[in-house]
């Protein structure tokens, strides 16, 4: 698996390369094995299979309470945006003059939003919330953008079901080099 | 102290033009001494020199003042310095945004530290470096821990790359040109001499399952702010980068250590890295999907643009920087690909009818930015300056106009189209769409 090998010195080397000999050692191994509890803790990335959502659900009335007391200050009581971004509306603009990218008009995934709340929201008291408090302030943004119903449980079953308006809008640009790299 | 423009003509060796509207060729040499004339290539500053000076300057006189454990610039140097957007006092999350380097009152081709852009999500952390660590998981055979003892025991690689936040440039896309120096459209960009691990090594050590084709890097800011990124690239040239311009990295930068990924969005190299999971597919973070993702004029979104894509611009004569006068300019600026190497960069003084090639400075790095200089003898006529730059994948740098056509006004990145500096004949510099 070790593809990448130390090469020691200089003229020395290029002497021994000359004659045929290659001289590599493998790189130290330095690091410590990481214990589980520190990796769980750590490990709150949510891709769009939705595996890592945490136990526990809300529906979007539940949520609005905590998104009223802990997010409306910025983003507004409906999503529409205060001193930070509007969360809520713009379907059907991408192709016109004014265009307006918010979760409900643009977000390909619904996962990305339990995943970027509870990483980063709110502003001040990151990782502040409970697993419930995160399904609540998810499920009222999608009702807000007219994605769930107001009492539809979000949980992490029903979350990576959520199909996005704009799920189909994203065209992935990136090609694998066509060569190995080592 | 040479960085206004001259305005005094010079003495030029065999001065045919190049191009158009006064270029020259680039191997055109000034005549030997013609830099030390003393008060003509100082510029502005000559004014304040007396004519004949009749007492000597009192630093002459009296001892300066004693060492100093960490030097920083002369006072008088107080205006190069980040360019910091204005805000309410009371505005909620001042540590989002960001500042941007001066490109046009710099030379050479590295950043000084203390000016390499900021951009952040949740502002910058101060992190104590013994309490810091980078955890690898995910899809491997053995989850580790390093610290920045462990990594010390490391051979180290270290490289000159430029880092470009993907949003640089962004007024491109606008109706109109904004105004201001070429930092307030191109200053997310910067330069610096990097060193760290070779990412290869530590994810080499945790032992690669074969099902693992992407990471996730997270950093240990407020904002966790995460990236997903081939894990080609981080086998490639990806490093853990510690230090910067020789010394550790400044915490804008993302001390005591962050993800460098050459020529790729600045965003993605990842600051104050504390997390790397290995995984099967791309997580789909708000930065990749909602942010730095490309809005195309039929509505669909290009997701994971990755290189920064060839480029320059003039940053002397710019905006701000005006003429003084008809006479002996030096044209210079950066060029730069996340795809290679700058071969040629070419110069216009007439909108882009006729092209000089620019003598390139050495050093000329792969993803490094590349200086470029090019003498033009002004006739005090209305011109408008371009430059263009071409890499060692044969990709040109785009004009405003093409890049539009197929891109689009709503793509808020990845800008690279051309630069236009109009000199007008009162020798007010502009920057217009051209
Ligand atoms: C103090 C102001 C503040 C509060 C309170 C706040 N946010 Fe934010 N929010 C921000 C800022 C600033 C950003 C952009 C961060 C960045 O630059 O990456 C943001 C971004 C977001 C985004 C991404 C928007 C997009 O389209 O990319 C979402 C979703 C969000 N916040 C949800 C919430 C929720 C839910 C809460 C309550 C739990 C909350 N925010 C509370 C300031 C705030």
């Amino acid at each position: 698996m070790s593809g990448h090998k130390v090469v020691l010195g200089g003229v020395a080397v290029a002497a021994l390369l000359a004659a045929g000999t290659a001289l590599a050692v493998d790189p130290p191994k330095m690091g410590r094995p990481a214990p589980a509890d520190l990796v769980k803790l750590m490990d709150i990335s949510i891709p769009p299979d939705g595996t890592g959502l945490p136990e526990g659900q809300a529906t979007a009335k539940q949520g609005q309470t905590v998104f009223m007391e802990r997010c409306a200050a910025c983003h507004g009581e409906r999503g529409e945006g205060k001193t930070n971004d509007r969360l809520a509306g713009g379907k059907g603009t991408l192709t016109e003059e004014v265009t307006v990218k918010t979760v409900g008009s643009y977000w390909p995934w619904a996962t990305t939003l339990f995943d970027y709340i509870r990483r980063a929201m709110p502003y001040n008291t990151p990782l502040s919330l409970k697993d419930e408090e995160v399904y609540g302030t998810v499920a009222y943004v999608l009702f807000l953008n007219g994605i769930v119903g107001e009492n539809d449980p979000i949980n992490a079953q029903t979350l990576p079901k959520v199909q996005m308006p704009n799920r189909d809008g994203f065209i992935n640009a990136w090609k694998e080099p066509a060569v190995a790299t080592r | 102290m040479t960085r206004r423009m001259k305005g005094e003509p010079h003495p030029l060796e065999g001065a045919e033009p190049a191009a158009a509207n006064g270029l020259l060729h680039r191997r055109m040499f000034l005549r030997g001494g013609a830099l030390f004339t003393g008060a003509t290539a100082l510029g502005g500053l000559a004014s304040i020199v007396p004519a004949s000076a009749a007492t000597l300057p009192e630093w002459r006189t009296t001892p300066g003042r004693p060492f100093i454990g960490y030097g920083y610039p002369s006072a008088f140097e107080e205006p190069v310095k980040r360019l910091v957007t204005a805000r309410a006092a009371d505005y909620p999350t001042p540590g989002t945004g960001s500042s941007r380097t001066p490109l046009h009152l710099l030379e050479g081709i590295i950043t000084p530290s203390g000016l390499h852009f900021e951009r952040s999500h949740s502002g910058v952390p101060d992190i104590d470096p013994t309490r810091h660590q980078l955890v690898i998981h995910g899809l491997v055979r053995q989850p580790l821990i390093f610290d920045l003892d462990a990594l010390a025991r490391y051979p180290t690689v270290s490289r000159i790359h430029f880092i470009e936040c993907a949003g640089n440039s962004g007024g491109g896309w606008g109706l109109n040109p904004p105004a201001g120096a070429v930092a307030t459209m191109h200053g997310l960009l910067s330069c610096s001499d990097w060193a760290g691990v070779p990412l290869s090594y530590l994810l080499d050590e945790a032992g690669i399952d074969p099902k693992a084709k992407w990471i996730l890097a997270e950093g240990g800011d407020a904002a966790g702010m995460s990236r997903s990124v081939p894990l080609s690239k981080c086998l490639d040239d990806a490093m853990v980068a510690l230090y910067q311009n020789g010394e550790r990295i400044r915490p804008e930068q993302g001390y005591p250590m962050r993800l460098l990924l050459p020529g790729w969005e600045g965003n993605m190299n990842v600051k104050w890295l504390s997390r790397i999971k290995l995984t099967e597919g791309p997580t789909h973070t708000k930065d990749e999907t909602s942010k730095y993702s490309e809005l195309m004029p039929d509505g669909k979104a290009m997701q994971f643009t990755f290189p920064m894509e060839v480029k320059s611009t003039i940053t002397r004569p710019c905006e701000t920087l005006n003429m003084r006068g008809p006479g002996y300019y030096e044209i210079t600026g950066f060029a730069w690909s996340g795809n290679g190497k700058i071969k040629r960069v070419d110069v216009s003084a007439d909108g882009g009818k006729t092209w000089a090639e620019a003598a390139l400075a050495d050093p000329v790095v792969t993803k490094a930015l590349t200086r470029f200089r090019l003498g033009w003898q002004w006739d005090g006529r209305e011109s408008i300056l371009q430059s263009r730059a071409v890499d060692d994948t044969g990709a040109v740098q785009p004009t405003r106009e093409s890049l539009v056509a197929e891109k689009g006004v709503k793509n808020a990145y990845h800008y690279n189209g051309i630069t236009s500096w109009e000199v007008r004949e009162s020798g007010l510099v502009k920057n217009v769409w051209a």
